[in-house]
């Protein structure tokens, strides 16, 4: 396996990624759309696709740049430091992966767009509040060649704006992966007022009938096929989470060497600098596990559930820590909507129930470390 | 690039098998039960009693091989292996059960110092001994009166010419009563200010003026001892570095304490994967809380391990570890103490006997996040000098 520090080429990566994203996509570019009442920025995924980054895992072959698990980590890492909003993680991490490991033309054909920003997909899987893609129950039954679904799932990232949604559903065979357009007749989705400001939507399936060649694979193979690309998701997520988690600290620090009080900079109180230097080393922590999870679906992607459990398990409690521990330093400005903490926490506790909470992690690292 | 890499992997499978075969044929049985307790633990020295006759040829085999510190040069007894070399024979120690053949401060702390700011007459005296378990040594530091302010020792040389006379007194100096010498801080110019007047000086124990008292901890184990100085004549020649240049060499060697602590360490015992632990205990199983503890230090341990492999890459990439060894010192020690907690707690009231229990690991990590730098000193390095908070 690489080596756990970034590559010439990510450290390259990452400082135009910031570049771009300061100036195309700053904190103060959600605080807009938030108040425009926008929530995707199609033009900045237009940019995104320019840049290579659509395609981060899409082959050289369907026109993509190919750069592998920790390339895409590195950029979202980026956005998690501007908080810019894009469908990455479901379109080009989670869907890609999925894609990828389909023989046949349409799938080949998908990546292509997927690499230009011409279709973007979101993921329709939980059922209930929590993330577990075993418990899943939207009915599919067959009907001639193909299926009939029916069902809600009540949460699904990108699931307002994406062109394409990938379903989990359960049939006679077990669990089953389709690829739907998100206009297929009966598919009803009704937009949620997310605390991050960002697009998610109730999706609603009443007799909604398709083809048979919307099912992905075999009938039943629906979770196998859905699980690098879940792993895939979880690690990046977890990188947008530090990328987030770090921008929230410096701004926190920032504040402990400017606000006077007694008389003094509040940075020179050992109370408030003993907990900064906790928050500094739980980060330290959680950057290892991520740059691992990256490195281990790089190199072993059928063995990477460990590492990448570790990392969004991590990433999740760090980003709570921190936003936490950022709007109490801040004091009074902390709570308030002109001051930009409050977009970091509430995309910090947006992304720690998408794709499995704490908890859920925890349980796997534990059940894997055998207790 | 793909050839550099199928020969790096070819050329370290054969040594895998080197090393491998090695071992098979060099471990003697007794020595692979896989323990690393402070029972099981080859300190060496010259009043070293082994414990068995395969203790003896396991330290003789491995000195042999420069198996006992296989990352120094062979000219200083080490066997010279790069860190991927050293980490395939861990494993592979690891994967046989095999004990450490020596640990030592000698290993750990005197030799890192001596390879980085020592002479060649004293790399040539002090490092081939310790290499091959001879000597013993101690870490003379802390004062009754210099704990967390390290820089503040008083134990004074007066000058005298080729010589130092040391007067002063040392505290919670581990195992002085069986050392052989002593690497101690000594001011040497009361009239510099308090860094600039330290000279990390070299002491036989046996020298006139010298003596011990170990001290009874919580844990009914006495490893620390207090040491006195009485008059005691120190030639200028055992000083490592420049003369009151010590805390120099001093810091470092915290650097690398504080790795080695974080690094779950030789001395914690720590002893079963706490996993291992929560799974076979009764309660383990059936408390809820304790399971949610334990998930939560089994995720913080592999990431704090993921951290140790990140910095040996970036040491070994040439970015040295520096400040950031203040985190590890602190996250290792806060961590190991929380494991001995639960494992505690898992055991309930069959770890309450002292007998094959973990109650006196339990007691001897609560040392951990004093030694060698408490966590309040670590978070406020980490606070200065990474953070930049003010002063």
């Amino acid at each position: 396996m690489a080596k756990l520090i970034q590559t010439e080429e990510e450290i390259l990566l990452s400082e135009s990624a910031n570049g771009f994203l300061n100036k195309a996509a700053p904190v103060s570019r959600l605080r807009q759309m938030r108040d425009a009442g926008e929530h995707s920025d199609p033009e900045l995924w237009q940019d995104m696709a320019a840049a290579g980054w659509a395609g981060v895992l899409v082959p050289e072959a369907e026109g993509g740049s190919d750069m592998g698990h920790a390339a895409a980590q590195v950029l979202a890492r980026e956005m998690g430091r501007t908080l810019a909003v894009s469908p990455f993680i479901s379109t080009a991490v989670m869907a890609t992966t999925v894609l990828r490991n389909q023989s046949g033309p349409q799938s080949r054909t998908r990546l292509q767009e997927i690499a230009e920003g011409s279709l973007t997909y979101s993921i329709a899987l939980d059922e209930s509040a929590k993330f577990n893609p075993n418990s899943i129950n939207l009915k599919a039954e067959k009907r001639g060649n193909g299926y009939v679904l029916n069902g809600l799932k009540p949460f699904v990232v990108d699931g307002g704006m994406a062109d394409r949604v990938l379903v989990l559903a359960r049939s006679e065979d077990g669990l089953c992966l389709f690829d739907l357009a998100r206009d297929t007749a009966g598919l009803a989705t009704t937009a949620i007022q997310m605390i991050d400001s960002r697009d998610a939507a109730s999706l609603a399936f009443e007799n909604v009938e398709v083809s048979g060649d919307t099912l992905l694979g075999d009938p039943g193979a629906g979770l196998e096929l859905l699980k690098p690309a879940l792993e895939a998701g979880q690690a990046v997520l977890a990188a947008e989470t530090a990328g987030l988690s770090e921008a929230a600290f410096t701004l926190t620090t920032d504040y402990l060497k400017e606000r006077k009080q007694f008389g003094v900079t509040i940075g020179s109180f050992q109370a408030l600098q003993h907990r900064a230097a906790h928050l500094w080393c739980e980060m330290e922590l959680t950057h290892s596990a991520i740059l691992n999870a990256g490195r281990q679906l790089d190199a072993n992607p059928q063995n990477a559930t460990l590492a990448v459990s570790v990392a969004k398990a991590r990433a999740t409690e760090t980003a709570q820590k921190v936003v936490q521990e950022g709007v109490q330093m801040h004091g009074g400005i902390g709570m308030t909507d002109a001051f930009d903490m409050g977009f970091y926490m509430k995309r910090a506790r947006v992304a720690a129930e998408w794709l499995g909470d704490y908890g859920y992690h925890a349980a796997i690292v534990a059940k894997l470390r055998g207790f | 690039m793909t050839t550099v890499t199928e020969q790096a992997t070819s050329d370290s499978v054969g040594f895998r098998t080197e090393i491998r075969d090695w071992l098979a044929a060099n471990c003697p049985e007794e020595m692979r039960d896989g323990t690393s307790g402070e029972d099981s633990i080859c300190w060496g020295g010259s009043t070293w009693v082994f414990t068995s006759p395969a203790q003896k040829t396991w330290l003789d085999r491995c000195a042999a091989r420069g198996f006992t510190v296989p990352t120094w040069p062979k000219a200083y007894g080490g066997a010279g292996l790069n860190r991927d070399q050293d980490k395939i024979l861990k494993e592979e120690m690891q994967r046989i059960g095999a004990r450490s053949p020596l640990d030592s401060f000698g290993i750990w702390m005197l030799g890192p110092a001596l390879l980085k700011f020592g002479t060649e007459e004293q790399k040539q005296q002090f490092l081939p001994p310790i290499a091959r378990g001879e000597i013993r040594w101690c870490q003379g530091y802390s004062e009754p009166g210099a704990g967390s302010d390290l820089a503040g020792v008083q134990t004074y040389g007066a000058d005298h010419g080729n010589h130092w006379v040391v007067n002063g007194q040392k505290i919670w100096t581990s195992y002085a009563d069986r050392a052989d010498w002593i690497f101690a801080l000594v001011r040497t110019d009361r009239d510099a200010r308090k860094h600039l007047g330290i000279s990390f000086v070299l002491m036989d124990m046996r020298c006139e003026g010298i003596s011990t008292r170990p001290i009874q901890l919580i844990s009914g184990a006495s490893p620390f001892c207090e040491t006195f100085f009485d008059n005691v004549e120190v030639s200028k020649t055992q000083v490592v570095g420049d003369i009151n240049r010590g805390w120099d060499v001093a810091k470092y060697l915290l650097t690398h304490e504080r790795e080695m602590i974080s690094n779950g360490g030789n001395v914690l015992g720590s002893g079963r994967a706490l996993g291992a632990v929560i799974a076979d205990a009764e309660t383990g199983q059936s408390d809820p809380v304790l399971r949610a503890d334990a998930m939560r230090a089994e995720v913080d341990s592999l990431a704090l391990e993921m951290t140790l492999e990140r910095y040996k890459d970036q040491a070994e990439g040439g970015q040295g570890v520096g400040d950031a060894s203040a985190m590890l010192k602190y996250m290792g020690t806060e961590l190991n103490k929380r494991r001995l907690e639960l494992v505690m707690s898992a055991e309930g009231t069959a770890a309450l006997d002292w007998q094959d229990s973990p109650a006196s690991d339990w007691l001897r990590t609560k040392a951990n996040s004093i030694e060698g730098g408490t966590s309040e000193v670590m978070l406020s390095i980490i606070s200065r000098r990474i953070l930049n908070l003010p002063g």
